[in-house]
This record gives structure tokens, C-alpha cells and sequence, in this order.
């Protein structure tokens, strides 16, 4: 039985940090994917920030389908809740560093008022009770989810650092250029499809 | 009447969503694995886009300014709410290869921006306009983007087979959805080039949020879609 669950969680983990990656296969969280990876250390910020935010809010919004919303059968009512769930949670979590964590809010600060209309917040939400993952495996699938976006960032900032040295056609200079590498790390990471 | 007429003008041509303002990236590069699914997904946004729109407008003097971005997003969860449901009971099978983006259209930046840039300053008809205007934009830029990747990916045009040719598998995987971005961002830069060289004026064609996104703490991003509204007014 505990080995079961054991199996399951660790195929969540990878699956939805490798196989299934939130920004480089599902396309969620691309904004922050594409804005905040111009430095390594502000992408590898912006990733800790997302895991942070990620994990506490698919407890939370698991908690609040399984115990306030399957009982009531007002399980349409999901998006709704867990959008204002979602939003209402990062404030509350800017207050509670600012005021008891000064040295996390100061490393963490800037990024979270981003975080909140990320869509792979209230993707993730949505897919654990799509998937209808309980309370635990909601959170260790929220998890590995940020996990996976933050590998995915901090590997695009780092790429992109080095492509500031080189000579880019104009025409693809910017975006373009982003999003062709982007592409090529989406092939590379299909490669993990074999893992499960 | 002009004005609902140049509305969608606006939206359909000079400030098309995805084409010149490149905003709403997750669901175009998610959901235009083909034509059929970038039409589907386009209309849905339109419907939600216009009447959360009309909405805005006719709550625009009873919501207070502090708590808009909330009163907002509740409108615009709540007729996201009521299509998922029309889809699920009427359109199945678009509802099933949709799926979770169907709920992420509460996060799409564009709905939001609307109602921040337009519907909570103008009056009702107009406000359903911009709406219908931007949505139809939307759509027509999806389905473009779902047949050229449909086409190149399968060979195939709104899910009928061609064989012409053997196709080009990744256009149809993840990776092709970033390469035809890109592909379209680089078309939009030399157009920006060009247009410079020629003094028009290129400011409305941004590359969407990917500027760089510290600058939306300082509220760069909301500013910008609005901007664009604003000068209109003035002038």
C-alpha cells in the first residue's frame, strides 16, 4: 500500500517536471518564461518564488475542493474559487514575508506580485482536480510542476546570457531568437518522454 | 454606429491581439495544434471577451476603482464558467481537446486588458464592440496559426487529408508551436524595421510581454495596453 503510493508519487514527480513540462510542453507560465530569463539569477529567483507559490497554493485549493466544494456540490464554481483563492493567497504570502521573513521577502519580494496572474498557478489547481489527485498528490504534483519551470528558465537564461555575445540577424534579435531556442529546448526535453 | 464599426476595425486589424499587440501567448501557442481547434478556442474567448466586456461597462460607475482587478476577474471567471459548461454539454468534443485551457481563459491577458483599457471607461455598445472586435482578431489569428501548423504538421486543411506531401511532424508537437512564434515575432520585427526606415509610425507593434517583465511590478505592462486607448481619446 505504501509502496503503491510511494510509486505513484515519485511517477507524478517526474512526469510533471520532465515529461510533461509546464512551460516547454503545456505552454503554461509562459510570460514569466519568456520576461524573467535574462539573467540567471533573476530566473533562478523567479523559479524558487513559483515553487513557493505553487506548492502552498495547490494545498490550499485542494483543501478547499475536497472539504468546502465537493460537500457543497458546487464543484462548477472551481475556476471562480480558484482564481480569487490564488490571488488573495499571494498577497497574503507578500504581507506574511514582508512582515515575519524580511530576508526572504527581500530576495523574493519583487517577484511575487508577477506570480499571481501566472496561468501555471491556476493551471495546476485545475489539473489536480481534473486528474482528481487528493490533497497530497495535488501538492507533490504542484511541486514538481514548479520544479519543472524552474529547470526550464534558469537552462533559457542561462542559454540566453551566452547569446548576448553573438551576432543575430537582426530581423530574429529579441523574441524571435528566444523562441527558436525555446523551440529547441521543447525537442530536447521531448526526449524524456521515454522516462515513464 | 461609426463607432462600433471602427471598434472592430481596431481590433480585427490595427491593434489585433496576437498578431500586433502579441498578447494571450499560452493558449495560441496551446491550442493551435489545428485550424478547427484555434476556431474553436477564438470564438470561445469572443464570447467571453464581449459580454464580460458589456458588463464592465454597464457596472463601470457602481464598481469602486480600488477593488476593479477583483470585480473584474469575478465577471470574466463567471462567463468562463458558463461556456465551459455550454461546451461540455453541446460541443463535447471540442470541450475534451480544449481542456484545461478552456478555464485558463480567465488568465488571458487580453480579456483583462480590455476591460482595464476600454470597457471600464466607455459606454456599454461600444465597450460590446471593442469586445467583438478584439475577439474576431483573436480568432482570425488562431485559425491562421492552427491551419498553417495543421498544414505543415499533417497535411492536412480543417481535418481533411491532403497527402501532398509527408509532413512535418513537430509542427504539429509542442517545439513547432515555439518555431512558428517565432517565425511570426521575426516577421514583425522586419515589418518594425522597415516601417522605421520609412517613418511610419510602428509603435502599436510590440512583442508582447517579452520586453521584460520586472517592469510589470511598476505596472509597465497595464500602461501599455492602455496607452494605445488613451492617445485615441485625446486626439
Amino acid at each position: 500500500m505504501i509502496m503503491n503510493t510511494v510509486r505513484d508519487l515519485l511517477i507524478i514527480l517526474v512526469g510533471s517536471s520532465l515529461v510533461s513540462n509546464v512551460v516547454l510542453s503545456q505552454f503554461l507560465g509562459l510570460c514569466p518564461f519568456l520576461g524573467v530569463s535574462k539573467k540567471v539569477n533573476t530566473a533562478a529567483g523567479m523559479g524558487i518564488a513559483v515553487i513557493f507559490v505553487i506548492t502552498l497554493s495547490s494545498a490550499v485549493a485542494g483543501a478547499i475542493y475536497k472539504y468546502i466544494l465537493t460537500p457543497l456540490h458546487m464543484e462548477y464554481m472551481q475556476t471562480i474559487v480558484f482564481i480569487l483563492v490564488i490571488a488573495a493567497l499571494v498577497q497574503f504570502v507578500e504581507m506574511f514575508l514582508k512582515r515575519f521573513m524580511v530576508g526572504l521577502y527581500q530576495s523574493l519580494g519583487v517577484y511575487l506580485p508577477l506570480i499571481t496572474t501566472n496561468c501555471a498557478v491556476l493551471g495546476v489547481a485545475l489539473t489536480n482536480v481534473t486528474k482528481g489527485y487528493g490533497v497530497l498528490y495535488g501538492v507533490v504534483n504542484g511541486f514538481a510542476t514548479a520544479v519543472g519551470f524552474t529547470i526550464s528558465i534558469i537552462l533559457l537564461a542561462s542559454i540566453r546570457e551566452k547569446l548576448e555575445y553573438n551576432d543575430i540577424p537582426k530581423p530574429l534579435k529579441g523574441m524571435p531568437i528566444v523562441l527558436l531556442t525555446a523551440g529547441l529546448m521543447a525537442i530536447a526535453f521531448c526526449g524524456f518522454s521515454g522516462l515513464i | 454606429m461609426n463607432k462600433c464599426v471602427e471598434r472592430l476595425h481596431n481590433g480585427i486589424i490595427k491593434e489585433n491581439p496576437t498578431l500586433v499587440l502579441m498578447l494571450g501567448m499560452c493558449p495560441t501557442l496551446a491550442v493551435t495544434t489545428s485550424a478547427i481547434n484555434g476556431l474553436g478556442m477564438g470564438l470561445t474567448t469572443t464570447v467571453v471577451l464581449a459580454l464580460s466586456n458589456m458588463i464592465i461597462a454597464a457596472l463601470r460607475n457602481i464598481i469602486p476603482d480600488k477593488i476593479r482587478i477583483p470585480a473584474f476577474i469575478v465577471i470574466i471567471a463567471s462567463f468562463v464558467t458558463m461556456m465551459q459548461l455550454l461546451l461540455q454539454a453541446y460541443i463535447p468534443s471540442l470541450y475534451k481537446s480544449l481542456g484545461i485551457y478552456i478555464p485558463l481563459i480567465v488568465v488571458n491577458c487580453i480579456i483583462l486588458g480590455r476591460a482595464e483599457a476600454y470597457a471600464y471607461k466607455n459606454p456599454i455598445l461600444p465597450s460590446f464592440f471593442d469586445g467583438l472586435g478584439m475577439g474576431l482578431g483573436f480568432t482570425i489569428s488562431l485559425t491562421i496559426i492552427g491551419l498553417l501548423r495543421e498544414f505543415i504538421g499533417g497535411c492536412s486543411v480543417f481535418g481533411h487529408e491532403l497527402s501532398l506531401f509527408t509532413p512535418i511532424a513537430i509542427f504539429k508537437m509542442a517545439p513547432g508551436a515555439f518555431f512558428v512564434l517565432a517565425l511570426l515575432t521575426a516577421i514583425q520585427n522586419q515589418v518594425k524595421l522597415t516601417g522605421e526606415k520609412k517613418g511610419r509610425d510602428v509603435s502599436k507593434i510590440q512583442s508582447g510581454c517579452g520586453s521584460d517583465c520586472m517592469q510589470c511590478a511598476v505596472g509597465d505592462c497595464k500602461d501599455r495596453v492602455m496607452a494605445a486607448d488613451n492617445e485615441k481619446e485625446e486626439a
